[in-house]
């Protein structure tokens, strides 16, 4: 018993060790094809959350990553030949575990460019070292306003760009929708008590809504996971809204949308991204309840444009599966990084960032992006109609 | 009181899959006394392969139960060899590592084998339609889903309790729960019991697993998590070790999260959760339906 | 603490290893990835070995390790980030705060027994978080930016020292051989006339108060705070650590702190697979080695300076 448990010690040991060599090992053979091919590869850093609990979001954006850079090197590369060697390190959804996954891409990896995380919280770590290296970092999908612009001294965080817009440019351009394109005077507006996203959009919304010349005559609120919106919805039946804007995640939506039809109230109904799920017509208790609704988006799945086209179905040929919103976000983040290095001349950190930070037009598959003055990108936002439960493209405002 | 009763509805639901996850963690704890962390991800993988039975090999919904039952409490028993057993007479901390490890391991292999997606079984599975209910006069909807929910839980507990109470298994188990060095004196193999113990366990999580699926919509590698440690929670409320009290505890616990997000806020409902459950330690340490038994010196 | 040869060799040595980081350091020797994993060595180890004064020595498995480590975490960054005191007193208010609430949850819980403490403790862990998650002065879910960074390696190494020499002495002292009484058997130890309660809530407290030392540095290194940091999988990890190096073995915890934190770091390119292989390592090793890699045992001086007569304490067996 006694030489089977040294022997099972001793297995251990070796996994163990060699587990740390393959760690070490895969960085090594990153580093000797830079070498070996004489600079001809830029190395870029790809920091994700691809174990823990938001692994979704951090997965769907890396494939979508290493899908665009492939078809950059395929295509040639940039600079007159140099590919793209994108150096991926999970950082488990951990705010330290993202900042020292950055630290080693920046000082081990020499990459020269940081693409992630996924979430607001872990690419505000990666960005420290981003900030103190010089290294820029572009995040596809962090919405908090803090991530590019520190809330205490105003100031833009240099090295740090998003490519998706901030929670309240949806509110904004879905005011200027439901007063322009819907004709709407009279809003009610119902939205999660609990929750943060719907309490910022609700907010905005409104201020936008009256500054438009509306008129908000109904303000309800719910808790996140609530069965019963009879009540709130009478109510704003009875003030005669002529429009309701419910900024919430699908499950809750779905449920209002269906109560509201059922109480005989045929008005229009608005939203945001959460409302994006294929879920959404079976909370609502059938397609034709969502007709005359309309939500706000970063890009609509049905949007004739062919790159568009082209990526979903490279994305479902590669990986098998339809890919989302971050999918979307991260593809274009990419391809404005080769852009960015292309117009830069070089592929240097600081040339990067000068040509991220004036980036104009850039071509993406989700909109035309431009980035503003606080790193934010100035884009497209996709107005979806629900058509007998489709998602169709409404219209895109440019925001 | 049409609110509160469609609550009840509700909980009553989230209730019952609470239930039959509790009792797979209570017979285990009672057999073995061992918090088996890797419950809920059991769950997990018991709503997967009833997923692929009905996706890729086109079986019915109910063959899919039984093949994933028979799959989970494969799985169940295999852990428990592999990982607890080297460990009965180790203390109680190594187990409860050991079963930290399967948790990941199940958790983040899940994530790797079977990708991080968010899936959902086809629609059309179970007919849902909205059933207008009238209790005193008073109009409520409940779905087919909750009522099938609520009845395969009831049908489940009979089946355990017949097993538990009359056939020869459940005897031994009830003998290894109360003193395993007498069961093994009195003949009883202790190892197969246990073994025994952790299938039926596994059986029910692959059960609820596939009706926690049905409910959300959603299967994903990290279902487990939550559900998981809100029926151990229930387990404990109820008396752990007792498996009326896995099923009190379920059903309270259901009803309760389900009143305290309709009548308070969701954001708050997990630590309200807690703080009963704690309280509910200080007064009755033994929880709800638990006899106070004094320390063994 | 008596100042034998083997304190002073001990003193000597842990000056030489602070200056010689600090000269690494100094030099640029050490990356700022690596000095980014020195820090998380350092937070774990006083959360280990503190976790292990309350699991390992004590004999209360409590599970709510990253509750504490929220409190001095939240407390010490709203002293200096929105009251602009200074990093010592934001430290000591962190930790205070944290032992304070380690009294409050102590008190009450600490009757519980085993499985009980540890799913009661697990709740006010969650409670901690989710009280954070509904704060809005503290910044509610997003949680807190913009926390100065003014952790560096004096204060680690600062802090880390006292925890382990605190503790050490804690345990050598009869407070040390009470706990330790209590974890062997409680009701022996009762009739001996310990005040069980007394001393299982004089542990926690100081356990807590560590955790929130660890915590306070935590935040000061890492410049934002969120809820989600410290959800219970942060108390499992610590908790591991803790069995891994040894219940009741103080440099076991330290060793076990510094290898998983280590080879965590080393293997973040594996992506999910790394939390495959930490897994699979963790039964593996569990099983064949249930005392954890030091059992009881602690890696002592009196190896290399060896006494006459005097067995001497190696590592393993």
């Amino acid at each position: 018993m006694e030489r089977i448990k040294k022997i099972a010690l001793f297995t251990v040991a070796l996994l163990l060790a060699a587990a740390i060599i393959a760690g070490c090992g895969q960085q090594k053979s990153g580093a000797e094809k830079q070498g070996a091919s004489g600079g001809d590869t830029i190395n870029i850093g790809v920091n994700y959350e691809l174990s823990g609990d938001v692994a979704t979001y951090g997965t769907n954006s890396k494939d979508a990553i290493l899908l665009a850079f492939e078809e950059i090197n395929q295509n040639g590369g940039v600079l007159g030949g140099k590919k793209f060697n994108p150096i991926v390190l999970d950082n488990g959804g951990k705010r330290e575990e993202a900042m020292s996954a950055a630290a080693k891409l920046i000082t081990e990896n020499k990459v020269v460019a940081l693409l992630g995380p996924a979430t607001s919280g872990a690419t505000m770590a990666a960005a420290t070292m981003a900030t103190k290296y010089k290294v820029p970092i572009i995040s596809p999908s962090a919405t908090n306003p803090d991530v590019t612009v520190d809330p205490q001294t105003k100031k833009v965080r240099d090295y740090v760009f998003r490519v998706c817009f901030i929670d309240p440019t949806q509110a904004i351009v879905g005011a200027e929708f439901a007063t322009k394109d819907l004709g709407a005077k009279k809003a009610a507006i119902i939205y999660s008590n609990s929750d943060e996203y719907s309490k910022g959009l609700y907010k905005v919304f409104k201020e936008e809504f009256v500054k438009n010349g509306g008129q908000v005559v109904a303000e309800e609120s719910f808790n996140s996971g609530d069965q019963d919106f009879r009540p709130a919805l009478t109510r704003i039946k009875d003030a005669g809204a002529d429009l309701i804007y419910v900024p919430a995640y699908y499950g809750d939506v779905g449920k209002i949308v269906n109560q509201a039809r059922e109480l005989g109230i045929k008005v229009p109904m608005l939203g945001a991204d959460g409302w994006d799920s294929p879920k959404l017509a079976e909370y609502a208790g059938g397609a034709a309840n969502l007709n005359n609704t309309y939500f706000t988006n970063h890009y609509a799945a049905s949007d004739p444009n062919p790159r568009l086209q082209d990526f979903i179905k490279a994305f479902k040929a590669k990986y098998n599966r339809e890919p989302d919103a971050f999918a979307a976000l991260a593809y274009d983040t990419s391809y404005l990084l080769a852009d960015a290095i292309k117009r830069a001349g070089s592929a240097d950190p600081e040339a990067i960032r000068n040509a991220l930070a004036s980036t104009k037009n850039f071509d993406g598959i989700t909109s035309k992006i431009t980035i503003d003055e606080n790193h934010n990108p100035v884009k497209d936002v996709a107005i979806i109609a629900m058509v007998d439960g489709k998602q169709t493209l409404k219209k895109k405002i440019t925001h | 009181m049409a609110v509160f009763l469609q609550q009840i509805i509700n909980g009553l639901s989230l209730g019952s899959i609470y239930a039959l996850i509790a009792l797979g963690y209570t017979m285990v704890y009672g057999i073995i006394q061992l918090i088996n962390f890797a419950h809920g991800d059991i769950l997990m993988v018991g709503a997967y392969i009833a997923f692929f039975g009905v996706v890729y090999l086109k079986l019915n919904i109910w063959l899919a139960f039984i093949i994933s039952m028979i799959g989970s409490a494969i799985l169940g028993v295999l852990i428990e060899r592999v990982a607890y057993k080297p460990l009965r007479n180790a203390g109680r901390l190594a187990p409860l590592i050991t079963a930290i490890g399967v948790s990941l391991f199940l958790e983040n292999g899940g994530l790797m084998v079977l990708g991080t997606e968010i899936r959902s079984y086809p629609a059309g599975l179970i007919t849902s339609a909205q059933l207008p209910l009238a209790i005193f006069g008073i109009k409520l909807t409940a779905t087919t889903l909750q009522l099938l929910i609520l009845a395969i839980t009831i049908a489940m507990m009979i089946i355990l309790q017949y097993i538990v109470h009359y056939t020869w298994a459940g005897k031994a188990m009830r003998a290894v729960s109360y003193d395993p060095d007498a069961a093994r004196l009195m003949g009883i193999n202790v190892d197969n019991t246990i073994s025994v113990t952790f299938a039926l366990g596994s059986a029910f999580a692959a059960v609820a697993g596939i009706l926690l699926g049905l409910y959300y919509n959603t299967i994903h590698p990290l279902m487990g998590i939550m559900p998981g440690l809100k029926a151990f929670v229930a387990a404990v409320i109820g008396g752990i070790g007792l498996i009326p009290g896995a099923m009190v505890g379920g059903f309270a616990l259901g009803i309760f999260e389900t009143m305290v997000s309709g009548y308070w806020s969701s954001k708050l409902r997990d630590p309200i959760v807690f703080l009963l459950l704690i309280l509910i330690l200080l007064v009755k340490p033994s929880g709800l339906l638990g006899k106070n038994n004094t320390e063994k010196v | 603490m008596r100042f034998s040869k083997k304190n002073l060799l001990s003193l000597a040595g842990a000056i030489l290893i602070y200056f010689l980081v600090y000269w690494l350091q100094a030099a640029g020797v050490i990356s700022a990835f690596q000095e980014i994993n020195l820090m998380m060595v350092g937070i774990n180890i006083i959360l280990a070995v503190s976790l292990n004064l309350i699991v390992g020595f004590t004999g209360q498995l409590a599970l709510g390790h990253a509750g504490f480590m929220a409190v001095g975490a939240y407390v010490s960054a709203i002293l200096t980030t929105n009251l602009g005191q200074p990093f010592p007193v934001a430290i000591l208010a962190g930790a205070c705060t944290a032992a304070v609430a380690g009294i409050i949850i102590g008190l009450p819980t600490l009757r519980l027994r085993g499985d009980y403490l540890a799913i009661a403790t697990l709740g006010f862990g969650e409670i901690i978080r989710g009280a954070a998650n509904n704060i809005n002065y503290i910044g509610g879910a997003a949680g807190m930016i913009g926390i100065p960074q003014l952790t560096n390696w004096t204060w680690l190494y600062l802090m880390m020292v006292l925890t382990i020499l605190v503790i050490v002495n804690f345990l050598n002292s009869t407070h040390g051989r009470a706990c330790v009484a209590i974890r062997e058997n409680e009701i022996a130890a009762e009739t001996m006339g310990i005040n069980t309660t007394y001393y299982k809530v004089l542990a926690f407290a100081m356990g807590a108060f560590f955790a929130g030392i660890a915590g306070a540095l935590y935040a000061h290194y890492f410049y934002l705070i969120q809820p989600a940091t410290f959800t219970f999988f942060r108390s499992f990890d610590i908790l591991v650590m803790v069995v891994f190096g040894g219940l009741g073995s103080i440099t076991g915890s330290i060793i076990a702190a510094a290898a998983i934190t280590i080879i965590n770091a080393a293997l973040q390119d594996l992506a999910v697979l790394r939390m495959v292989i930490y897994a699979v390592l963790l039964i593996v090793i569990m099983v064949f080695r249930p005392q954890g890699l030091m059992g009881t045992r602690e890696f002592t001086l009196d190896r290399w300076v060896p006494k006459r007569g005097e067995a001497s304490g190696s590592a393993g067996n």
